[in-house]
């Protein structure tokens, strides 16, 4: 009797941190962040992927691209400044070298895509989307650090038009999660989202880096070889919790909020501005165990405040017009 | 990779090779040049320090032994160009070299007397050791990569092996006078770095077979693979 009662009483007490993004489910809320775990492979020795929610690869795309000159990398307050320029060894060897590890992975596998032109994503979901492990396409509209044919905008995302082309597009060819990843640097994210939404997106991902710069003074130098590059960190949080507030109040589809998330405060203040999951991503190269304690963190979260599910979090902000 | 504090000023680990390898230890030797150097050098005795690593490749000794003349003996000269910090690694491979009796030679270019460190440890390893430095406050006054050009013609370099770690423009020198020379060279580069475990691809450098990773394929490569830019 004792140990039922005991058994009971733990249940009663435990909190879920399921969920669903369109048809991909969940284990818990924390996915790390695309260009930040690789392919998996890369981090497994260094953190138990299976117990978090979703991996978002490195983006890929058709064709091997080298990426940009050195240096890639420069450190700014609180933040990193990075232009990698996409360097990837294109989808023929994602399929036949990444694809049998990831393969492995007991959560979803979600793929992240680019391109220049439109039949470049559609060759790209195509593909990807006959490896059962693939769940769902992260459609990376946002990368700061290449050029697009097809739009007169730096960058895809700033072009509602082609966002929701796009996204269309894909819709006809994929019954897999279609996930928009959305750049920061817009005149009005409410918009873009709105069209992603549009597209028949099922959720948006939000934040990619925002455009940046950074100069050594002694050599009168750029710090990156690109001269310009993304924004990631601690030092773009505020600004990705607003946009994530933002997108959160104009569509219905679900949000996953991204950008300076290092800790589970962190990671819940996203979930109460919106977000539905978060993605992590800088904290990864400072400790790669990052995303376990933050997937921990709201666990505790949620039994302290007894909350029974990740919804009675999710745009629970209090303001003035809900209290 | 050391993290050297839980703030977000410096947010990324830093970089280090070993600079004395041990049973159960191992030595860093380093140079205070910003932020976290400067907050690793306040660290008391005793603190744990949060390390990622090993990482990455080290210097190829087989390479040297391989290239011995009719398999007898092993190359008859041992070439080490230290620049700057770059003697930290260079130490720990002149140990590593000692234990299998090579001649060593080894040139440390710094900017003035002060900045020349281990010259007496590699003295004690039985090394000859060169020295230049910019103002001529000690040894030869200029680039070291000069004094490396003169003194080669005096070794057997027919035999010789050269290991190099230090700044860029010295690296890409000596990877010219080793290709001139025809002598097998090793250099250890350095990129700013992200994540150390060849996931950011942020420290990417060109090589004959296309970028490669200094994290994770280097920090040293054959001076012959790498493109300089
Ligand atoms: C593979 C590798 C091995 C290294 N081994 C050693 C070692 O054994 N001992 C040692 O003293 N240092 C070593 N370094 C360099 C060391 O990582 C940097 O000095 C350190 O990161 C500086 O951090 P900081 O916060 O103190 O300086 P910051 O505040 O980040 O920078 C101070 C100044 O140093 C310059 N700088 C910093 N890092 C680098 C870099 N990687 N390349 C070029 N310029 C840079 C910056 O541009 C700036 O001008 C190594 C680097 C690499 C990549
Ligand atoms: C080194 C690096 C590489 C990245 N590469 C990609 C990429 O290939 N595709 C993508 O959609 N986002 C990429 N990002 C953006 C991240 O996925 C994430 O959206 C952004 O960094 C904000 O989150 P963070 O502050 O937690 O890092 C990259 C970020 C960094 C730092
Ligand atoms: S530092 Fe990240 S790949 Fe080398």
């Amino acid at each position: 009797m004792a140990v039922k009662a005991k058994s009971e009483k733990r249940k009663a007490q435990s909190q879920s941190v399921k969920l669903k993004i369109g048809k991909m489910e969940l284990k818990n809320p924390v996915i790390l962040a695309s260009g930040t775990c690789g392919f998996g492979k890369e981090i497994e020795e260094l953190v138990d992927i299976n117990a978090l929610g979703a991996i978002v690869t490195k983006t890929i795309t058709l064709r091997k691209r080298e990426g940009n000159p050195s240096p890639r990398i420069a450190e700014t307050h609180s933040g990193i400044l990075n232009a990698i320029g996409l360097d990837n060894d294109g989808l023929k060897n994602f399929m036949f070298e990444k694809i049998p590890y990831l393969r492995t992975l007991k959560i979803p596998v979600i793929v992240s895509i680019a391109g220049d032109r439109i039949e470049e994503f559609v060759k790209l979901t195509e593909e990807t989307q006959k490896s059962s492990c693939v769940k769902a396409i992260e459609v990376n509209l946002s990368c700061p650090n290449v050029s697009h044919e097809g739009t007169k905008h730096a960058i895809l995302a700033q072009d509602s038009h082609a966002v929701e082309q796009i996204i269309s597009r894909l819709r006809k060819i994929t019954k897999r999660t279609l996930i928009a990843k959305l750049s920061p640097n817009v005149t009005d994210i409410k918009e873009i989202a709105r069209s992603a939404e549009r597209g028949g997106a099922e959720a948006v991902s939000l934040i990619n880096t925002y455009p940046g710069m950074a100069v050594d003074v002694s050599t009168m130098k750029p710090k990156l070889g690109n001269v310009t590059g993304g924004l990631s960190g601690p030092a773009i949080k505020p600004l990705a919790l607003k946009c994530v507030w933002d997108a959160y109040n104009s569509i219905k589809i679900p949000v996953i909020g991204s950008g300076g998330i290092m800790t589970a405060e962190d990671a819940i203040e996203f979930m109460l501005c919106g977000a539905c999951a978060v993605q992590v991503g800088t904290a990864n190269f400072v400790d790669p165990n990052a995303p376990l304690k933050i997937a921990n963190g709201i666990k505790k979260y949620l039994k302290d405040k007894r909350i029974s599910s990740i919804k009675g979090l999710v745009g629970k902000l209090k303001t003035c017009k809900t209290n | 990779m050391i993290r050297v504090s839980d703030s977000y000023v410096p947010l990324l680990r830093r970089p280090f090779g070993a600079h004395e390898i041990g049973k159960d230890r191992i030595a860093i030797l380093y140079k205070v040049v910003g932020k976290a150097t400067k907050i690793l050098s306040s660290k008391k005795k005793g603190k744990m320090l949060d390390v990622l690593g090993p990482l990455g490749n080290g210097f190829n000794i087989e390479a040297s032994i391989v290239r011995a003349p009719e398999g007898r003996g092993r190359p008859s000269s041992i070439v080490l160009v230290a620049g700057g910090h770059g003697v930290a690694p260079l130490y720990a491979l002149a140990k590593q070299l000692l234990a299998s009796s090579h001649q060593l030679s080894v040139f440390i270019g710094a900017r003035t007397k002060a900045h020349v460190i281990c010259e007496k440890e590699f003295k004690k390893l039985g090394a000859k050791v060169y020295i230049a430095t910019d103002d001529g406050s000690k040894g030869r006054k200029g680039l070291i990569t000069s004094l490396l050009k003169n003194r080669l013609r005096a070794l057997e370099i027919h035999k010789a092996v050269i290991y190099g770690c230090g700044p860029k423009a010295m690296l890409k020198e000596v990877g010219r006078i080793a290709k001139a020379k025809k002598i097998p060279c090793q250099l250890s580069l350095e990129e700013y770095m992200a994540c150390g475990t060849g996931t950011c691809l942020g420290c990417a450098v060109k090589t004959r077979s296309g970028y490669k990773l200094v994290c994770k394929d280097g920090p040293v490569f054959d001076s012959k693979e790498i493109v300089w830019q």
